[in-house]
């Protein structure tokens, strides 16, 4: 038949509709879509602390300026909106804007409402904040344990959530095992960090109080209820619009959901639409990050490497509140993490703690890098530990055999791991790696071999998340399951095609693949569709699953669009059928003809002559859900994907050990995602994951002071790869259809998100040998980590009066006045003022203590701050303490001293240590600057003091200090 | 991510661009290729009054050879000197220094004087200009003077610029046949900034090694005595500290260790 011979388009390496504006500059981006005349502009004042009690908003002379019209702040909040829902029962409050207390840098304290984004920026100054500073706590261990500062206090502890699962009898097999081996990993703070950042256009309508926004919102849409909820507004009030085109989300743009709130509020005060774009400092302060995690992980293994149990405990850190979806990072693997292997025994713990960091949310992998990280990090330890081959552990404990009930729940649909393994081992060429790591190691180079295996979910079970609830906790509050998809399919009176999707695609090619799909089902051409993947939510079809996340397009979205073309195809075939003397089923729907028939002329009587068809209407929308995800059960097993893909992942390189640095030598990555629609957009997912992956395993890090300042603020400090750093990887596709989704399509956009990091840190591990502890084997292995791993000598100067002070932070200063003169300078607030570098005015408070403004800065950099100095620990004229903290536009400082003077030839010599902590703006971006600048402050300081306490013999001193 | 207002003011000369310095002081900043500058008004590190903008002032745009030197002026960008064809032949140093300078893009913008005006510890062109023993032209409608560059640069981000003063001109020793040129840097990506960088003019009997990256400013020593020694005593003299990409005792190890290559 002539539909045989056809060969289908979905299957083909096609290239993207979606290029040819993209590459000529013609994309239609949020930011580049027009706004209504009178559109005001908002700038955001962020806290400059990581936990402080908010005092007082004086924002009346922000007012004044020109061309501002409104402020908002936390009682705007209060007034009109409610806090957000949270994840777990706990009575904690997360609002839209920081009400009473913030508890991260970069949580919004204000909104700056102005006729243009300079103007709205210029008055951020003028809004002045008073904080109570508390203590903040950055480290997830040091955050759970009892003593830490708490960030939310009627929960009463920073852990919120503490749930124990038990599957089989791990106890049981622990105790029989042969072997148990133990690990402990660290996963750090990351994100893949979109080109384009946030953008909200909110415009509120007082007559009936409802809001349309515009936003490059991505889902998933569970967030409409909660946006919806927090406006105090039925859903139908929230209109949320997104744009065709996409800078990159990855997961991202979720976090943009507190600002659709924000600027809808902004709007409501403003009397106006109300435009906000991210800038860059805000996006990496304040977007969201994957979740940082401490785990142990330990299994129990048979002496031949076969493992019988698992035991995890995991620690998760979602920052300063939980906000939606999370702690959904800690349960999205939850069903499989058993990973790729048949275990039948499973003990877990999960903690999910809060933090004075940015709130966690959906970042590429979302959950898997973080347990992929812990478990093959584990199977190279079995390996090690029992003198195995890797490659035997993983023959010794795949699954095979399919579908494949996992302990906790999770129904992997198909695959076949051994073949998939073999295909990266012998397509990609481990032989060849093997042999050059004998060749290296006998050279005394630094050459390893790392392996990741990771089953790969897609399609997210909506349910998964209630898994954090117990079992009672459940049954209150109602069964939740499912991943809803929709997707609509026209054809209008000239017989052309157009398609709505659900998934609001993010640069990844869904209009090219849905092309495909529709062209196959109608016997078209992929060029005759028309794909519209703009979402309006009051015309679109949409339900809670709909958005970009969980690689649910090829499965759940492109298999929508599949069904409702072939409701389509049934229409036309049965009106074909009857206007000919073919029976419908063997109706062919090829090169644009219906069994001969003309396409469009066929599909123009629905809209010329809908009389003469059976069922009138050329316009189908499906709304589909797979049967296989329930919600969670009475024993907490749990179905978290509906599909689950397989990668196996091999890495074979080079560490050089004069400097550190790492280099790929090869990188294998081998997929099976089922059957794959578009191959080319297949391997440029796997391209993209790969290259941030390996900027997670080696350079990116949200790095946080211990007072909790971001310090990776810029691109110069939070350092994604670029093309130079990444080399092209090996990749190798099988295709095990999956009996559950309509096209047999898998997710594979977060493969390479969860195996590389744990592949590359694994052969990082395997070059550097049996000296390094697994533990300290810890993420991102920058150079300066591994010289410090490899233990190079560090000998000390031969002459120590030439070298740097043992205590970085101290020194000693010569001066020629006597030690009485310097102290009687620091006493007085006349000559204390003359001696603080860049200080304006010193008003005293109280004894020795002192309100002063303040000019600090190196070079062209300078920063005015709001200072208070102290004086204390007085022990004239031998030492005494000096401290001082401020806030200001570009964040917070705080230093302090302990000054020593000793009589030194008629003058002084003066010694002092100090510390420094700064915050804010300045921490984010400067931190390389940091050191340098506050040595330049002290020696200005210094030398100040010693020309000021030299003036002591000037006689206008001495007269007002004898008058005293 | 907005500047604060500023008057933009465009010098036709140098000669305007030095009287503009003289009546704006402190509260004027030039502005040339911006790589450096832009950033950090668009997050208001700095509030300058005014911007005198010199990269279309002609007489500031050269470069050339006058006694035994390169000489840039102020105007003149990154990319035109690293495309100049004879450079390797004339500063064989500033050649093997560019490559690791930022991205070409960069270089296309970025002027030679800007990134000895900014004086980032960790910069290239003043390691470069250190190492060489080169020198910078001052110039305000006081005077015109010439300062070594070791004198110049005085700490992070701190020179011996007075407000009134245009950096005219950098100069750069010409090669001496003598002696041979190296230049190492480790950076965390391509085009960073650099963890360290080590530059080494030598002959037969002499090595001069400089440094950037560790200390507040780049560091230039002869070395003497036992080379592993002497290296290690100019590492630790650095006074390196710890930051979150790097620690100071990697830092340590790379001045010994890529010392040690370039010494080889």
């Amino acid at each position: 038949m002539k539909q045989d011979l056809h060969v289908p388009y979905v299957g083909r390496p096609l290239e993207r509709f979606e290029d040819a504006s993209l590459l000529t500059g013609r994309g239609r981006y949020a930011d580049d879509l027009g706004a209504k005349p009178g559109t005001l502009h908002a700038a955001v004042l962020r806290s400059p602390y990581a936990h402080a009690e908010l005092v007082s908003i004086e924002f009346s002379k922000a007012l004044e300026l020109p061309g501002v019209r409104t402020v908002v702040t936390g009682a705007d909040a209060k007034a009109w909106a409610a806090p957000f829902v949270v994840g777990v029962k706990q009575p904690m409050e997360h609002w839209c804007i920081a009400v009473d207390r913030v508890r991260y840098v970069g949580e919004p304290v204000a909104v700056v409402v102005a006729e243009d984004r300079y103007a709205a920026e210029d008055a951020l100054d003028a809004v002045k904040v008073e904080y109570r500073a508390l203590p903040a706590v950055v480290d997830p261990e040091a955050a759970a344990a009892e003593s830490a500062p708490v960030l939310h206090e009627r929960v009463k502890s920073n852990v919120v959530s503490d749930r124990h699962f038990v599957y089989g009898d791990p106890d049981n097999a622990f105790e029989r095992a042969a072997h148990r081996v133990k690990l402990k990993v660290r996963y750090p703070r990351n994100s893949c960090t979109p080109i384009e950042c946030f953008v909200v256009l909110a415009e509120h309508s007082p007559g009936d109080g409802s809001y349309d926004v515009f936003s490059n919102f991505q889902g998933p849409f569970a967030l409409h209820p909660v946006m919806s909820l927090a406006l105090k507004l039925p859903g139908s009030k929230l209109r949320l619009r997104m744009p065709r085109d996409s800078g990159g989300s990855f997961g991202i743009k979720q976090g943009v959901f507190p600002y659709v709130v924000l600027m809808c509020l902004a709007a409501r005060k403003a009397r106006a639409p109300v435009k906000w774009v991210q800038d860059r400092l805000e996006h990496l302060l304040n977007s969201t990050s994957a979740t940082n995690r401490v785990t142990t992980i330990e299994a129990a293994v048979e002496r031949d490497g076969r493992i019988t149990a698992l035991s995890y405990d995991q620690l998760d850190d979602c920052g300063g509140y939980l906000r939606a979806p999370e702690p959904a990072t800690l349960y999205r693997m939850h069903g499989a993490l058993t990973g790729a292997y048949d275990i039948q025994h499973l003990k877990v713990r999960n903690r999910v703690v809060l933090t004075n960091k940015m709130p966690a949310g959906l970042n590429r992998g979302f959950g898997g890098p973080q347990v992929y990280y812990a478990l093959e990090r584990l199977v190279q330890r079995i390996a090690i530990e029992l003198k195995l081959d890797p490659i035997e552990v993983y023959q010794r404990n795949f699954i095979r055999g399919f579908p494949y009930r996992a302990p906790a729940g999770a129904l992997i649909d198909s695959g076949d791991y051994l073949a998939g393994m073999n295909l990266a081992a012998d397509e990609g060429g481990l032989s060849e790696l093997v042999s050059r790591r004998d060749k290296a190691r006998a050279q005394g180079r630094l050459y390893g071999i790392g392996y990741a295996a990771i089953v790969e979910p897609s399609i997210s079970n909506m349910g998964y998340i209630s898994t954090v609830l117990t079992v009672p906790e459940r049954a209150k509050a109602g069964p939740k399951n499912g991943a809803i998809a929709s997707a609509t399919v026209a054809v209008d009176a000239l017989g052309s095609v157009s398609v709505n999707i659900d998934s609001v695609p993010q640069g990844q090619g869904h209009a090219t693949v849905c092309a495909q799909v529709v062209a196959d089902a109608l016997g078209l051409k992929p060029s005759d569709i028309a794909v519209n993947v703009e979402l309006d939510t009051q015309k679109d079809a949409w339900s809670i699953a709909a958005g970009n996340y969980s690689s649910r397009f090829a499965g759940a979205v492109a298999g929508s669009v599949h069904l409702a073309a072939m409701k389509i195809r049934s229409k036309l075939a049965r009106l074909a059928a009857s206007q000919s003397s073919t029976p419908e089923k063997d109706i062919v729907f090829a090169d644009g003809k219906v069994s001969g028939l003309p396409f469009n002329r066929l599909a123009g009587t629905f809209h010329w002559a809908p009389g003469t068809v059976s069922e009138p209407g050329l316009r189908e929308t499906v709304q589909w859900t797979p049967q296989e995800l329930a919600a969670p059960d009475e024993q907490e097993r749990i179905n978290s994907s509906l599909a689950y893909g397989f990668a196996f992942d091999i890495c074979g390189l080079e560490i050089d050990r004069n400097t550190g640095k790492v280099s790929i030598d090869r990188y294998i990555t081998a997929h099976d995602a089922g059957r794959l629609l578009n191959p080319a957009l297949a391997d440029g997912q796997i391209r993209g994951a790969f290259a941030q992956s390996l900027g997670a395993a080696l350079m990116e890090e949200f790095a946080y002071s211990a007072e909790g300042a971001l310090l990776s603020g810029t691109f110069a400090d939070y350092l994604p790869p670029t093309a130079m750093e990444v080399p092209e990887p090996v990749i190798l596709h099988m295709q095990t259809p999956s009996p559950f989704t309509p096209l047999g399509a898998k997710g594979l956009g977060e493969g390479n998100s969860m195996s590389t990091p744990v592949c590359i840190a694994n052969a990082i591990a395997d070059a550097l040998g049996d000296a390094v502890q697994p533990e300290d084997i810890v993420l991102p292995l920058t150079p300066s980590k591994i010289v410090g791993l490899l233990g190079v000598p560090d000998p000390e100067s031969k002459s120590p009066l030439k070298a740097a002070p043992g205590l970085a932070m101290a020194a000693a200063v010569d001066l020629s006045a006597p030690p009485e003169a310097v102290y009687r300078v620091l006493l007085d607030p006349v000559q204390l003022a003359k001696v603080i570098p860049g200080c304006h005015a010193l008003e005293r408070i109280a004894d020795n203590r002192y309100r002063a403004d303040v000019t600090l800065g190196v070079g062209l950099i300078k920063a005015r701050y709001a200072a208070e100095v102290e004086l204390s620990e007085l022990d004239p004229p031998r030492s005494l303490r000096l401290s001082g903290r401020g806030a200001g536009p570009l964040g917070t400082a705080e230093g302090s001293g302990r000054l020593t003077l000793e009589p030194l030839d008629g003058g002084t010599r003066l010694t002092y240590d100090y510390r420094v902590a700064v915050g804010g703006k300045i921490a984010a971006v400067g931190a390389r600057m940091l050191e340098g600048a506050a040595k330049i402050v002290l020696a200005q300081l210094f030398q100040q003091l010693g020309r000021q306490a030299r003036g002591d013999a000037r006689p206008s001193f001495w007269k007002r200090v004898l008058k005293r | 991510m907005k500047p604060a207002r500023f008057d933009y003011l465009r010098a036709d000369s140098a000669e305007e661009a030095v009287l503009l310095l003289a009546q704006y002081g402190e509260d004027a900043r030039i502005l040339a290729g911006g790589q450096s500058l832009m950033a950090v008004l668009n997050m208001r590190f700095a509030r300058p009054r005014a911007l005198i903008d010199i990269s279309r002032t002609p007489d500031l745009d050269f470069v050339r050879i006058e006694n035994n030197h390169l000489v840039v002026g102020a105007a003149t960008t990154q990319a035109s000197v690293e495309w100049r064809k004879t450079l390797a032949e004339e500063v064989p140093l500033l050649a093997l220094a560019f490559p690791h300078l930022g991205h070409f893009q960069t270089r296309n913008r970025g002027t030679v004087c800007g990134s000895i005006a900014h004086a980032d510890p960790s910069a290239e062109l003043p390691l470069v200009l250190v190492a060489l023993g080169g020198s910078v032209v001052l110039r305000s409608s006081r005077c015109r003077r010439t300062l070594p560059a070791e004198e110049f640069f005085q700490g992070m981000l701190l020179t011996a610029r007075q407000p009134d003063e245009l950096i005219e001109a950098v100069r750069f020793p010409l090669r001496d046949a003598a002696f041979g040129y190296g230049f190492r840097e480790v950076a965390m990506r391509h085009g960073d900034f650099a963890l360290v960088a080590v530059a080494a003019v030598r002959n037969g009997k002499e090595a001069h090694l400089a440094v950037g990256g560790v200390a507040d400013r780049p560091v230039a020593t002869k070395l003497s005595g036992p080379q592993d020694e002497a290296l290690n005593e100019f590492a630790r003299s650095l006074a390196a500290q710890d930051d979150h990409h790097a620690s100071a005792k990697y830092r340590r190890h790379l001045v010994r260790t890529l010392g040690k290559q370039l010494l080889a």
